[in-house]
């Protein structure tokens, strides 16, 4: 991002570590007793209450989400190998409420000497976390903010998004539906700022991979509960009216809060497949997927959380396992090394993604494959055979180094 | 006229070696067996004629698979089953099981051939079954996901490497402890030892490179990188390794690359890319040294490598997503 002098001095300096620490003499079979010397590396996790999801499907369990059991996923994964390095991780969980700003929290651990944070919040809030003095010799992992301004302006050299982005996101799924030729699209929005959002992606992933708008519509029918009586007769009527437009290959639905878009699917009036936030939808994570070694991690989170990991935790997991990779390799758990090498060529980091997931220096976005899933099963991974680029295919995916203003 | 004689040179030369290959056969009898683990089997095939012999049905998951010592069974990581399967290779029939723990994935037999050892993934430990008594004697706490086994021929080292950790871990056998933990590059797969001790060899899958580490010291002497014009760096994926019987030669299968890597062991250069089927996962060698067998995981076959003119002769349909191979003398 800058000071190119700096970057690189830190970068011989992590080389040299890197050097001595190849070799770790060590310890017992079972008890495994962490050596004197050994250091911490405290990270705070900080959220905001918000209003409880209940999600449409009876079959999906209301979850309080905060990305918490991820990070404490990371934690142990990262704490497994500190026993070997001894360095010894932990994380503290600070949730406000939803009218209170998370600013004198924040400056309270960073008084305790947190310096490295993984933040649930707004855009806006995240911001406001970054701007603050304190937030200058810290690290902070956007773990839940898609808003692509993030991305494209409002950058900050100490925030990092493991998070995608909405444009990651659509262009994940615009890639499969070009391989598909399915190139006409029904976009329907919903009536909440991040649907905009959402369809605004959408239209930027259609312009870049071949998709056409045949109709656009906004959804303004009221939310209403997921226990009604007799509530599909409504649903039924409803919907097939709403989707009677000229004819497109695919429905695409921006509904974030998942309002809606469930209701879609088998009932529009020409019998055309539903994708988006709902349907055919493009994932960070899902219980769908167990390729590339994920199994075991899926069964590891489903033992200790009694429950399968969502989006939020998975990112939050690789904001941990980042902190740890880098702080293994650094032999440091300063937030000024640990950024420069999370941003330099030798980090990479395995992700149960199949290729190795990596930060793009100029915003701090991670690069990762997504996955294309239906409810039920794995339908493909992003980016897609044939979607070239002359640094990394996954730079496909969301804004590319020339399409920003951060540096 | 020209390509006439060339191709009749080229048959005369196929005949000639088909004839070797006959009288090769004849006196070196082995037979190579892969394990399948989407359609839970085992595929037998005959490795001088290349002929498909038999597909037997194991338990849920079948990968990774090792000989006993007497050549007599064939121990069977059935996965999902959370066990090891032993089949008798004269009937071809499961026997017994083995106490291995959840989600056993790889093994390796210690030199004298009574103790397996093996990689539970999904629990962080390494654990060491007697397969005489039939029972679990020890379990080594681990790295998160361990994944590769190699025993020193010597006998005096186990390393087994982690996935998540990214470490290969020294365990003495003597007292089954770990001493010595060498990070390398991200999710390291394999850990072979070269035949005369020396050195070990982890292949790392997302890191795209191999660590030599010297045996001796702990440090690693190298990271064997791998370029192929035309093939995307990500897509070079580093995972079965094998030494040919002198050692001079290392053979690595490099995944979604479809290539396997000759390196020469002296110099740790790449010498040659072979083209190979698709996910390219592990090998083993024939027992004369004269062929390389490997398993291809997404285009379901194996390919044969001639090991003297380093040119790959056949692919064979075996099971569905074939993952490991040996060969019985």
């Amino acid at each position: 991002m800058n000071n190119f002098g700096a970057a690189c001095l830190l970068l011989k300096l992590c080389f040299a570590a890197e050097l001595m620490l190849i070799i770790f003499p060590v310890v017992a079979v079972d008890e495994v007793q962490v050596t004197q010397k050994s250091i911490e590396i405290p990270i705070a996790l900080f959220s905001q209450a918000r209003e409880e999801h209940v999600p449409i499907s009876l079959l999906d369990p209301i979850i309080d989400d905060s990305g918490l059991a991820g990070a404490e996923q990371g934690i142990r994964d990262n704490n497994t190998t500190g026993r070997f390095t001894g360095q010894k991780f932990r994380i503290t969980f600070h949730q406000v409420n939803a009218e209170d700003s998370p600013v004198d929290r924040f400056r309270q651990q960073y008084a305790l000497g947190i310096r490295l944070f993984l933040l649930d919040l707004p855009a806006a809030t995240i911001l406001e976390l970054a701007d603050l003095p304190e937030a200058g010799g810290s690290l902070l992992f956007n773990i839940g903010a898609r808003d692509d301004s993030l991305r494209t302006h409002a950058c900050r050299e100490n925030l990092l998004h493991t998070a995608p982005s909405r444009a990651m996101l659509a262009d994940a799924l615009a890639q499969y539906l070009a391989w598909k030729r399915w190139n006409r699209w029904f976009l329907v929005v919903g009536r909440h700022a991040e649907d905009q959002a959402f369809a605004e992606a959408l239209k930027r992933a259609a312009a870049r991979f071949g998709g056409k708008l045949v109709e656009e519509k906004a959804w303004t029918f009221k939310a209403g509960a997921r226990r009604t009586d007799s509530g599909h007769t409504q649903a039924q009527q409803e919907v097939n009216a709403f989707t009677q437009v000229r004819d497109y290959d695919i429905l695409l639905v921006a509904d974030e809060r998942e309002e809606f878009g469930e209701y879609l699917s088998y009932r529009t009036y020409l019998p055309r497949p539903v994708g988006g936030t709902q349907g055919l939808a493009p994932r960070a994570w899902s219980r769908v997927h167990e390729q590339w070694g994920a199994t075991q991690f899926q069964n590891r989170f489903h033992r200790t959380s009694g429950r399968w990991m969502s989006e939020l935790d998975y990112a939050a997991w690789i904001a941990v396992r980042s902190i740890g990779e880098g702080a293994t390799r650094v032999r440091s758990g300063d937030p000024a090394v640990l950024r420069s090498y999370l941003m330099g060529p030798e980090f990479k980091l395995a992700a149960f993604k199949g290729s190795a997931v990596t930060y793009r220096d100029w915003n701090g976005q991670l690069r990762q494959p997504l996955l294309i899933t239906s409810p039920r099963v794995l339908i493909s991974v992003s980016p897609q055979k044939g979607f070239l680029h002359q640094f990394s295919m996954l730079d496909t995916l969301g804004f590319d180094r020339s399409e920003t203003r951060c540096r | 006229m020209n390509t006439l004689r060339l191709s009749s040179r080229k048959g005369i030369r196929m005949l000639v070696s088909a004839i070797l290959l006959m009288a090769s056969a004849s006196v070196h009898a082995y037979t190579v067996y892969v394990s399948s683990e989407k359609d839970n089997t085992i595929t037998v095939v005959d490795g001088d004629t290349l002929e498909l012999k038999r597909t037997v049905d194991v338990g849920a998951r079948p990968r990774g698979i090792a000989l006993s010592k007497d050549n007599k069974v064939l121990y069977v990581c059935t996965s999902d089953a959370d066990h090891i399967e032993v089949l008798d290779l004269d009937t071809l029939k499961v026997i017994h099981t083995l106490p291995s723990g959840p989600d056993p994935e790889l093994l390796v037999l210690g030199p004298e051939g009574r103790y397996i050892y093996a990689a539970n993934e999904d629990d962080n430990m390494v654990t060491v079954i007697d397969v005489e008594k039939r029972s679990k004697v020890a379990e080594i706490l681990v790295g998160v996901e361990p994944e590769g086994m190699g025993v020193s021929p010597d006998g005096k080292w186990l390393v087994n490497t982690s996935e998540t950790t990214n470490m290969a871990h020294f365990i003495n056998l003597e007292n089954l402890q770990v001493e010595y933990n060498v990070l390398v590059d991200q999710r390291p797969r394999v850990a072979q030892f070269t035949p005369d001790g020396s050195q070990v060899w982890v292949s790392s899958e997302i890191g795209g490179t191999v660590s030599v580490i010297d045996v001796a010291s702990k440090q690693i002497i190298r990271k064997i990188g791998f370029a192929i014009p035309g093939i995307r760096s990500e897509a070079i994926q580093p995972v079965g390794i094998r030494m040919s019987e002198d050692g001079s030669r290392a053979f690595v299968a490099l995944g979604p690359a479809a290539r396997v890597a000759v390196v020469d062991s002296g110099t740790l250069e790449v010498e040659k890319y072979l083209l190979v089927g698709q996910r390219v996962w592990n090998l083993d060698l024939s027992p004369n040294g004269k062929r390389m067998f490997t398993t291809n995981g997404v285009s379901n076959d194996m390919s044969v490598i001639d090991l003297e003119r380093l040119k790959v002769i056949k692919s064979i349909p075996v099971g569905q997503l074939p993952w490991g191979v040996v060969v019985r003398p």
